[in-house]
């Protein structure tokens, strides 16, 4: 059997490509990496009409076939046939946005020179009318000799006209792929202004609306208090709509222990079902709904357009600390997680500039951290409401950001300053129309986050969680002991114990700090199961984790577990995709003996402070 | 657009915000290869319309530039590589 034929979608950035691929896939995609190269892969498949299959890759945006990025490379590579792991496309869409021709048609031209069957998509109609431009496609196809069809990819329109065009192409003879002829850049410049200018049939000017939102939110006071705002509102929208979705998880996951417990005899088998499996990975399930908040607001944020102003408003604080406002998008994704923030680092061209967001990115609060900033913060800080509407717990969770945050800005200053010395550092960034992303758009990559999370919970999280039951539950103790001092795990947080006690941790803190390293949100996970295990209630689970914390901890204690988190060592994902990014262990290293000395010193002087305050 | 070089041209950092000029030349040699190649590719060029929009609220950088119908933004630093004469608006 042949595989199907490979269609390449490409076009340059913001010409609205990922939506036309989804709207041309849909939800079912194939989300991967280019072997040897850290540039992600999409494909999806599509169903002709009369039933064949064709096999869709999302190329990386590209302005040229002159790469200027590791993700330009790709692109221009898989054309040419030279990309590892990707075979020769049969045929090739090029997304152009239609107000933006003059400049898309410059790659445009430059990829119809390669020989391949082409289609062209004419991409943001709607939007080009809005801004009172109106186009010819049969003037524009005369010019290029290739069929240009109209689509709107976020509201699905010009979709069947596109397959259809698809499917006649796929049916015609094929003919061989030509070396790019090696055309200057600024020539094929004017001839797309040319081209662009012939398929224009009217042009009202009018004030667009991406200028007067732009007259706003890029003002220079409103602007950053706008960011601001939306910043603040996105936390407390973590915290305040993921209350009820917590809760029947929560009573799910409770119901969910007394089934098995009513099934599983009791015994061993149902102390690691119970305490070990349920306890634990339900704990980690219960901050589901908070992550898939924060990810909707960023998938929002990108999917508008704003991220990007987020960006040029933040430019020169981030330069400030030898940073550019590129690297801001990249800090602000691991907010959600430090792993892809840490691949979108490959956006920024500079390698001191990206080396040093890459080291910085684990000091952003991930989302696996919020399921133990949301238990500690839910059992020692009351739930009063200041004035405004502002919870206090909010509050703690805004300042532990904003702490995570500062620290950043600091260890960048510093790096830049000694061992990252050096560099220009650039911010060169298109500003993109605003638009409504479609919901459908936000939803598969909802769905996508949702699987990854899942995956984890599945497999990472689960295995770590029984191996951990294990270590708390052998050798079993007789009666009278404490089954959490008689343990294997109780012996290896022993001599852990003995680094963290000055910072004021005690047994149960250093027994969830090892396997907190696979990833975070078991800490939370490896909490509750010791707890779990030593408690003699039989309803134990039932019990809040926060209620038996309250008792167990001092308040100083809880804060700087708090403080320790902000700093500590990222999990195993984090430094295996450090590895890969920087080529080699140096780095890593670095990483996790920087932020091990950071964690330690921010814990230890919250709990001296706390115990000076008398709390 | 006659010669290269003109005598009324200046930088793109200095025109002001929402004045228009067009590109009379670019100093290509103070820029690394990457930063020409973007400048390019947002479609800096000479005798091409461009426009002051916005300016950063810390520093008043970087610059927010419509070129064509692109909007991008660029640093002071680079905006001062391009000369420019201003037009009536």
């Amino acid at each position: 059997m042949n595989p199907p034929p490979l269609v390449a979608v490409a076009g340059s950035p913001n010409a609205g490509k990922s939506a036309l691929f989804n709207a041309l896939t849909g939800a079912r995609q194939k989300v991967g990496n280019y072997p040897g190269v850290t540039v992600e892969r999409k494909s999806g498949r599509l169903i002709l009409g009369d039933g064949r299959p064709l096999e869709l890759v999302d190329l990386p945006g590209a302005y040229s076939l002159d790469p200027a990025s590791p993700d330009e490379a790709v692109t221009r590579d898989v054309l040419l046939g030279h990309q590892k792991g990707e075979r020769q496309p049969d045929a090739l869409v090029i997304v152009l946005d239609a107000s933006n021709l003059d400049n898309h048609l410059r790659f445009a031209l430059q990829l119809i020179e390669l020989g391949l069957p082409t289609i062209i998509a004419l991409n943001m109609v709607d939007l080009a009318k809005r801004d009172g431009l109106e186009l010819d496609p049969k003037a524009l196809e005369n010019e290029l000799g290739v069929p240009v069809v109209e689509t709107v990819a976020v509201r699905r329109r010009g979709i069947p006209d596109l397959q259809a065009a698809l499917d006649d192409m796929i049916s015609a003879p094929r003919c061989g792929v030509h070396e790019p002829v090696k055309s200057d850049i600024l020539h094929l410049q004017r001839r797309a202004r040319e081209i662009s200018a012939a398929a224009v049939i009217r042009e009202t000017p009018v004030r667009l609306w991406t200028h007067r939102l732009d007259a706003l939110l890029l003002h220079p006071i409103a602007g950053p208090a706008i960011l601001a705002a939306i910043m603040f509102v996105m936390f407390q929208a973590v915290f305040a709509w993921s209350e009820t979705p917590v809760a029947w998880i929560e009573s799910g996951v409770v119901a969910l222990g007394n089934l098995a417990a009513g099934i599983i005899p009791a015994g061993l088998l149902r102390s690691m079902v119970v305490d070990g499996a349920i306890a634990g990975v339900g704990a980690v399930i219960t901050f589901l709904p908070q992550i898939l908040i924060l990810f909707f607001f960023i998938l929002l944020l990108e999917g508008t357009g704003y991220m990007v102003r987020a960006a040029f408003l933040m430019d020169r604080v981030m330069h400030g600390v030898g940073l550019s406002g590129r690297a801001f998008i990249p800090l602000l994704s691991s907010f959600a997680c430090a792993v892809p923030g840490i691949m979108a680092t490959r956006t920024i061209d500079d390698p001191k500039d990206r080396l040093t967001t890459i080291l910085v990115a684990p000091l952003m609060t991930c989302s696996a951290r919020l399921p133990v900033y949301t238990l500690i913060i839910a059992a020692f800080i009351p739930n009063t409401r200041l004035s405004w509407g502002i919870g206090l717990q909010g509050l703690v969770m805004f300042g532990l950001y904003v702490t995570g945050i500062t620290g950043a800005l600091l260890a960048a200053f510093v790096l830049r300053r000694g061992v990252l010395k050096g560099g220009g550092g650039g911010f060169m960034m298109e500003l993109p129309k605003y638009q409504w992303p479609a919901v459908k758009d936000v939803a598969i990559g909802l769905l996508t986050r949702i699987q990854i999370f899942l995956k984890r919970a599945g497999t990472i999280i689960l295995g770590t969680t029984i191996l951990l039951w294990a270590l708390a539950s052998f050798p079993q103790a007789q009666p009278g002991q404490s089954q959490v001092e008689v343990s294997i795990a109780g012996k290896i947080a022993s001599g852990i114990e003995v680094v963290v006690k000055p910072i004021g941790f005690n047994h149960d803190i250093a027994l969830a700090l090892l396997p907190a390293m696979a990833a975070r949100e078991v800490a939370v996970s490896a909490i509750a199961t010791v707890y779990s295990i030593d408690s003699s209630n039989e309803n134990a689970a039932a019990t809040k984790l926060e209620d038996r914390l309250q008792g167990r901890w001092s308040l100083a204690t809880a804060l700087a577990f708090l403080a320790w988190f902000v700093f500590a060592p990222q999990c195993i994902s984090t430094i295996a995709v450090t590895r890969r990014e920087t080529n080699g262990w140096k780095w890593p290293l670095f990483m996790i003996s920087y932020l091990f000395v950071l964690a330690y010193c921010a814990a230890g002087l919250t709990y001296w402070t706390a115990v000076a305050l008398g709390l | 657009m006659n010669a290269p070089f003109q005598p009324d041209s200046i930088s793109l950092d200095q025109l002001g915000l929402g004045k228009r000029a067009i590109v009379a030349a670019i100093d290509w040699h103070v820029l690394d290869a990457g930063e020409s190649n973007r400048l390019r590719h947002f479609g800096f060029d000479e005798g091409v319309t461009v426009e002051t929009l916005h300016l950063g609220p810390f520093g008043r950088d970087p610059l927010a530039v419509r070129v064509g119908r692109m909007t991008v933004a660029i640093r002071r630093k680079h905006a001062g590589a391009v000369r420019v004469v201003p037009t009536a608006k």
